[in-house]
């Protein structure tokens, strides 16, 4: 047995806000990309209702062009862990007329999801969406809230806010309103890596070195594939890279890296210069990318 | 995240041109925590805007209004870290109307560095913001007097400055806080984190250096362990087919397992069978730990109970008297009812009388009819049921409350207890 307990506080206070949600609403959903962030949330919930099962399901928002290790890798933790997960693809969206696909250099998915988002968080009448947004990501998120209220239509306003104050968490909403839930809102992006290396996670294998054909442009690397639109003069390369942040296809761009352990990849974070949403594409689309698509119900 | 390195949460206040963004991207630059991108979109802005220096404000300014407006306008979260010690900043506004703000980063603060600019010394803000960190009680306060570089680095200004603060320190009520004063240059770099040759007469810490040694726990803080349930675990599995525990975070003080503790609000008695973390077992829980914790005696226990050492029992009332601060534009009148969170915990509450308004420059109070947005007061509840707390004074988590407007839901108010 374990004399005397010290708690690690960020964890403390990421299954503090979990338990809150459990408590709080009727019809909580953990919103799961299968990257490293939404991973980190489904342990923080483990942890939270252990010896319980996780009370509420999981909903991955499918665009179509995700990498298949990510896929896999999802199937796999919900049927270790017991786990509901819900599916609705952004495919779908595109065939109901209710979003148009983006053509050209720069088409993404990533915008789209949104709408499946929505259609979703309608459709089960989610009423708490956890996500695994970090405030130290990108500077519109600095001033997100722990539970963030949102409207009819997923809209965040950032002027109206509600205060959050010490760690009293309200959650009282209206019909129709739904609340965005983030409770790793204060780990840094080496403090979810610490975590998964000391926690033992396991990640997609992806996050690690791997040898994959990849193209240059703008500075960035691109995955060639048949999803991700490339012109003709853009030249395919066998190079050792690993993703640090893990969405669609057409907005991950890979670092070259050698860090093929947990051990390397900490030690490269922790040493980097470079953020991790500067391999965002769809982050460099302008200064206020993240808050134009956060006011209109991205997650 | 490394357990070794401990969690200091800081409160920054200052009004709009003390340099508050500048000292805090001057921290992130000089512990290497501005990334290779961020730095060049900041050297890229700097030379737009035509300066001559690199403008760090530029890093911690984030929506496009107050990239518009060159000012900062909510509470912001700034992380950066150094070898023995994650720091968390709640960024927070020194404009006149931003009261609301300050009281929302120092509630989850143990720091609050209050800035000033040396050629301006102590001026209506400050003593705002010095009220605030009283009315929260932090432990620590960094007086940082900014902008030495504009008076020749001149020691009678910072002391003349240190002396006009202490004539504040005398006025509070507050006394056990620990207060330090240190002369500094966000935008030069002088006693941030390398020491100030051009002021050698400063014998004391640089700034990173003084908020590194600072220990995480509040000065104040009793070991009164307080653990308000939030959530009852049952699991109804197989394997723990049984099981009923309990779970919360723990405040204030440890709790261990054969402890005597009593049940409120039903006043019952029972004993600590075990303490849970996660799949380990633990003897003894220390504060802040996120546990599950399951008694020896089939008691009725849900959300919003408290389990407390059965020796140290907390006041119970259904009337109350708190200090206010307003953070909704709706005003607080007597006869208005709100929800009351406690905690985890609600119930009803009616404003029965506002005693006074507090003004905050330390001057005193007068009567009022309503406490507006950014309004500090002393308010008279009357509750639907007995609530079960401490003083803030005692214990800051069980002695504070928010109030939720019935209509609107949203969070209006927060309260101190006395």
């Amino acid at each position: 047995m374990n004399k005397i307990f010290i708690p690690n506080p960020k964890e403390a206070a990421s299954i503090q806000i979990i338990r809150e949600v459990a408590a709080q609403f009727e019809k909580p959903v953990l919103l799961f990309s299968g990257g490293k962030d939404s991973i980190t949330l489904v342990r923080l919930a483990q942890k939270a209702f252990y010896p319980a099962r996780i009370p509420f399901p999981l909903l991955h928002i499918d665009t179509g062009h995700n990498f298949p290790e990510t896929i896999s890798f999802r199937d796999q933790l919900v049927e270790e862990l017991g786990l509901e997960l819900i599916v609705r693809n952004v495919q779908d969206s595109i065939n109901q007329g209710k979003v148009t696909e983006e053509r050209g250099r720069y088409s993404s998915r990533n915008t789209l999801q949104t709408t499946t988002l929505l259609d979703a968080i309608e459709e089960f009448k989610f009423d708490a969406c956890i996500g695994g947004a970090r405030r130290d990501e990108e500077k519109a998120r600095a001033k997100e809230r722990v539970f963030s209220v949102r409207d009819d239509f997923g809209q965040w306003d950032e002027k109206n806010q509600r205060p959050e104050l010490f760690d009293m968490l309200n959650g009282k909403i209206h019909q129709g309103q739904n609340v965005r839930v983030f409770p790793i809102s204060n780990w840094t992006e080496l403090d979810v890596w610490e975590y998964i290396k000391t926690e033992n996670i396991e990640i997609p294998s992806i996050y690690f070195a791997h040898k994959r054909s990849i193209f240059f442009r703008d500075g960035m690397i691109w995955t060639a594939n048949e999803h991700v639109y490339r012109e003709s003069h853009e030249e395919v390369l066998e190079k050792m890279v690993r993703f640090r942040t893990v969405g669609d296809m057409t907005c991950t761009a890979a670092v070259l890296s050698e860090a093929d352990t947990l051990d390397a990849v900490v030690e490269e974070i922790r040493t980097s210069t470079l953020s991790e949403r500067g391999a965002r594409i769809d982050d460099k689309r302008s200064e206020a990318a993240m808050e134009n698509r956060k006011k209109v119900g991205y997650f | 995240m490394s357990k070794d390195r401990k969690l200091i949460k800081i409160a920054t206040a200052g009004s709009v041109d003390d340099g508050k963004s500048t000292l805090i991207g001057r921290l992130l630059y000089d512990t290497h925590s501005l990334t290779t991108d961020k730095l060049e979109a900041i050297e890229r802005n700097s030379r737009q805007k035509g300066y001559d220096y690199l403008d760090f404000s530029l890093a911690t300014d984030g929506l496009v209004a107050e990239r518009e407006q060159g000012i900062t306008i909510d509470v912001a979260h700034i992380y950066f870290s150094t070898d023995k010690t994650n720091f968390i900043i709640a960024d927070t506004p020194g404009h006149v109307e931003y009261t609301r703000n300050m009281v929302t980063g120092a509630s989850t603060s143990q720091v609050a560095i209050i800035l000033i600019d040396a050629r301006k010394g102590v001026i209506e803000q400050t003593k705002r913001h010095f009220f605030i960190s009283n009315l929260l009680r932090l432990g620590h306060v960094v007086v940082a007097i900014n902008k030495m570089d504009l008076v020749d680095y001149d020691e009678a200004t910072y002391l003349q400055i240190k002396e006009d603060f202490e004539v504040l320190v005398e006025k509070s009520n507050f006394r056990t806080e620990q207060i330090t004063f240190i002369p500094i240059s966000a935008l030069k770099g002088e006693n941030i984190a390398a020491k100030s040759e051009l002021m050698p007469w400063y014998v004391g810490n640089t700034l990173l250096d003084h908020l590194e040694v600072l220990e995480p726990t509040d000065l104040f803080e009793s070991s009164i362990a307080r653990f308000p349930v939030q959530f009852v675990i049952r699991p109804k599995t197989e394997a723990f087919h049984d099981f009923r525990g309990f779970s919360g975070k723990l405040y204030g003080g440890n709790l261990k397992v054969g402890e005597k503790v009593t049940i409120l609000p039903s006043f019952t008695e029972s004993t600590i069978k075990s303490i849970h973390f996660f799949d380990q077992e633990i003897e003894e829980a220390t504060p802040d730990s996120s546990i599950v914790i399951s008694l020896a005696d089939e008691v009725n226990v849900s959300r919003g109970d408290m389990l407390v050492r059965s020796e140290q029992i907390p006041q119970s009332a259904k009337q109350i008297r708190a200090t206010i601060c307003q953070v909704n534009h709706r005003p607080l009148r007597v006869g208005n009812k709100y929800t009351l969170q406690h905690g985890v915990n609600r119930v009803m509450a009616k404003v029965e009388s506002i005693e006074s308004l507090v003004h905050t420059d330390f001057s005193g109070d007068e009567p009022t009819e309503q406490l507006k947005l950014n309004d500090i007061g002393k308010v008279n509840f009357k509750l639907s049921k007995a609530i079960h707390y401490d003083p803030y004074s005692e214990n800051k988590s069980n002695g504070s409350f928010i109030l939720i407007d019935e209509g609107s839901f949203d969070t209006v108010s927060v309260g101190f207890i006395e």
